[in-house]
């Protein structure tokens, strides 16, 4: 086995979760890594360690599991979906009425281990109610459908004040922690800074760890769908529906099927989202929500859970990215360092020319602005160059390792 | 983020006020059907559903404020000219630019994709959405509103009895049905047919010596500038005050009309367009009182209908059946 790693004896064994031994140790060293960043233990690893930074791999690890749903949607079952942003918005608020606290809101302040499973379960069943209509229509007629779902759904949330909180102005969320039930203190509290086993950790990277842990336990689920009777009976359904029925797959069923499993990921996602950002207004439920996590599928890589993964974290952190290197133009612009003639280009100091100004005001764009158009240019040139997104790019790299030093 | 309707004082009995209401569900229809019209010719011929449709149409609208306002075309050269002359060349101008971008989007972004799965494409238009919303977005300013200027006047109206008929409702109704009739004439005209054989059958259209590619660009041509017809009309009284970030989002409810006419129908297009309007209108007067059902409500009545229609026809009303086989 050991030199020849893609001799597989068995069918359980091809269809392993981590089917090599390269995937093993890889899946191992990333956990591994991933624990050691709020610890500052990697030199590489330790300027993500600052809260500002955690805040951002904690939204990764958010969107990660509500990307994970929507690729077993999209990506395994073929069914194209701008709804869930709605989904997320339904476990949010499931949550927050179970969980929550709050003068004039419904709030019954149950703790994590109530709230947590609820706020998945609820818009599961919410899914499997809408799939009857959803199951009629195909292809582009439900893109619309669904993103019909977003409008009314956020409607919705904007006029159930007791519920959402008022709008643009949104409610008290339920915390982090874990209780046994409604009593004083915390068995674990996630959410403020404290000692953990005698390392003082702020309160960023505890809910850190426990995101790792979720993301871990979601990313395992979702890997082991597709080896599952439900998951391939989804990859039938997307490859050829009238086929798969033929053979005895119920295209009705396996269509609710992975809308409610779709539903569960998007629901404990937006509790999740909900509760660790906080004060989330009923607003965040929209369409631009929902466009984000089919970018984050297409481009990490349609149907697959890595490239979910890396999509995952590219499309969160890239806002920031281009951030720093704005801001490093205009200070070297500022400076007149090796790169100030670019960057007094590129950068508007003191509304003079350049495309992105630093300041709100002035001409060109505000590097908000600047990363709207750099995520939307994103999208359309890494569907147009590389229609396998990020997962593709892998492939590629690691088929020239494979043959090389030959060509293949 | 959607758009503030300015509703006109409704006084009179209650069928001076239905007709009223009629007239507004006919403009608000007129809107949405140029801009379905403008989603279902792209769709027909390339079998692409851009989502930068709503982008496109309030880059229109604010390009017919820029050259009718900011750089008064022609006005800076031959004074005293009449505001309707003024305002209608800055019109064809934005269509002009409008379409010329839209063949450019198309070229670039979307003739590499042929062959790509439909979602793929649609994630492609998203991208382009969000890029040009915000570009335009940056010239209107955060918050700010860019009137275009319209030559009819703001809120200028005339009064039959109760009956209140703005001037630019009955603009909006007669623009859409002088482009309805000139889209009628042209597609009985040479490229017209020639479009109409590349949707039927795009090899055996290639055959008989169309060009593909000239039919997608000119498809996207026409979208596009049906999109700025349909933006200008969004963004002037009584709908707005003018092109603001809320244009952009007008045509989002554009969706449900070409989803009840079905995707692929003209004439679905032009149904569903007043069907959603005039629904969107009498549900904003006639369940405005119902408090339960919240503020804002005759926004989504368009999904509502939508789903609804799907419910008994997945296809719209007028759209393609498709035919499954293994």
């Amino acid at each position: 086995m050991r030199g020849r790693p893609n001799l597989f004896a068995s069918y359980a064994a091809e269809q392993g979760i981590l089917p090599t031994t390269t995937k093993k140790v890889s899946a191992v060293l990333l956990v591994i890594a991933a624990i050691t960043i709020p610890l500052e233990v990697l030199p590489v690893l330790s300027q993500f360690s600052q809260p500002s930074w955690l805040v951002l791999l904690n939204r990764s690890l958010i969107f990660l599991i509500a990307a994970l749903g929507l690729n077993i949607l999209v990506g395994l079952a073929g069914q194209v979906s701008l709804g869930h942003a709605f989904f997320m918005g339904v476990g949010a608020y499931t949550a927050a009425v179970l969980g929550g606290t709050g003068a004039g809101l419904w709030s019954l302040g149950l703790p994590i281990w109530v709230w947590l499973p609820l706020s998945g379960i609820i818009p599961a069943l919410l899914g499997i109610l809408i799939a009857p209509t959803a199951v009629r229509v195909r292809g582009l007629y439900l893109a619309i459908v669904t993103l019909g779902l977003v409008f009314i759904g956020e409607h919705i949330f904007r006029n159930a004040n007791s519920i959402a909180g008022a709008p643009e102005v949104g409610r008290e969320w339920p915390r982090l922690e874990l209780r046994i039930w409604k009593e004083e203190n915390p068995l674990i509290d996630f959410a403020s800074d404290g000692n953990w086993f005698g390392v003082s950790l702020p309160g960023e990277a505890k809910t850190f760890y426990f995101l790792l842990v979720m993301a871990i336990v979601f990313v395992f689920l979702a890997k082991n769908l597709g080896r599952t009777r439900i998951g391939r009976s989804f990859a039938a359904i997307r490859d050829r529906d009238v086929a798969a029925e033929i053979m005895g797959v119920g295209e009705f069923r396996a269509k609710t099927q992975a809308f409610a499993i779709s539903s569960f990921y998007a629901g404990v996602s937006g509790a999740l989202f909900g509760v660790v950002v906080g004060r989330l207004i009923p607003e965040t439920w929209n369409l631009f929500l929902s466009v984000q996590f089919v970018a984050i599928v297409l481009i990490g890589g349609a149907g697959t859970v890595a490239g979910t993964v890396l999509g995952s974290f590219f499309v969160v952190l890239m806002p920031r990215m281009v951030e720093n290197v704005t801001r490093f133009l205009g200070d070297q612009a500022i400076d007149g360092g090796v790169l100030s003639i670019v960057g007094d280009f590129v950068v508007s100091i003191d509304g003079d020319f350049g495309l992105i100004s630093l300041s709100a005001q002035g001409p060109g764009l505000s590097i908000f602005q600047l990363n709207q158009v750099i995520y939307g240019l994103l999208i359309a040139v890494f569907l147009i160059s590389e229609p396998l997104g990020l997962f593709g790019i892998w492939i590629r790299i690691r088929n020239y390792w494979k043959g090389w030093p030959f060509t293949y | 983020m959607l758009s503030v309707p300015l509703v006109a004082q409704v006084g009179g009995t209650p069928l001076e006020t239905l007709i009223t209401k009629t007239i507004d569900g006919l403009a608000l229809g007129a809107i949405y059907a140029l801009l379905a019209l403008g989603f279902v010719i792209i769709f027909k011929a390339t079998q692409v559903l851009t989502f930068a449709h709503g982008a496109v149409s309030a880059m229109g609208a604010y390009l017919v404020s820029y050259f009718a306002i900011t750089l008064n075309i022609p006005g800076r050269w031959i004074p005293d000219l009449p505001v309707t002359l003024q305002f209608t060349l800055s019109a064809v101008i934005a269509i002009v630019v409008a379409a010329g971008i839209g063949m450019a989007l198309e070229r670039v972004f979307i003739r590499p994709m042929i062959g790509e799965p439909l979602f793929s494409i649609v994630m492609i238009t998203i991208g382009l959405d969000i890029v040009i919303r915000t570009i335009v977005g940056d010239y209107i300013g955060q918050g700010n509103t860019v009137v275009t200027g319209a030559p009819w006047g703001f809120l200028s109206q005339w009064k039959i009895g109760g009956v209140i008929i703005q001037h630019a409702q009955v603009a909006t109704i007669i623009v859409a049905i002088v482009t309805v009739a000139v889209l009628m004439w042209f597609f009985k005209s040479r490229i017209g047919i020639a479009m109409r054989a590349t949707a039927f059958d795009q090899e055996a259209a290639m055959a008989q010596g169309i060009s593909a590619g000239r039919i997608f660009s000119l498809a996207w041509a026409i979208g596009a500038a049906l999109a700025v017809l349909g933006g200008i009309f969004a963004a002037v009284p009584p709908r707005a005050l003018g092109v603001s970030a809320g244009t952009a989002f007008f045509a989002l409810r554009a969706f449900p009309a070409i989803v009840i006419g079905g995707l692929d129908s003209i004439k679905g297009a032009v149904v569903g367009g007043f069907i959603v309007g005039m629904a969107e209108v009498m549900a904003g007067h006639y369940l405005s009182s119902v408090t339960a059902l919240g503020i804002g409500f005759n926004t989504v009545v368009p999904y509502l209908v939508m789903m609804a229609v799907l419910l008994v026809r997945p296809h719209g009303l007028y759209g393609t059946v498709e035919i499954r086989r293994v």
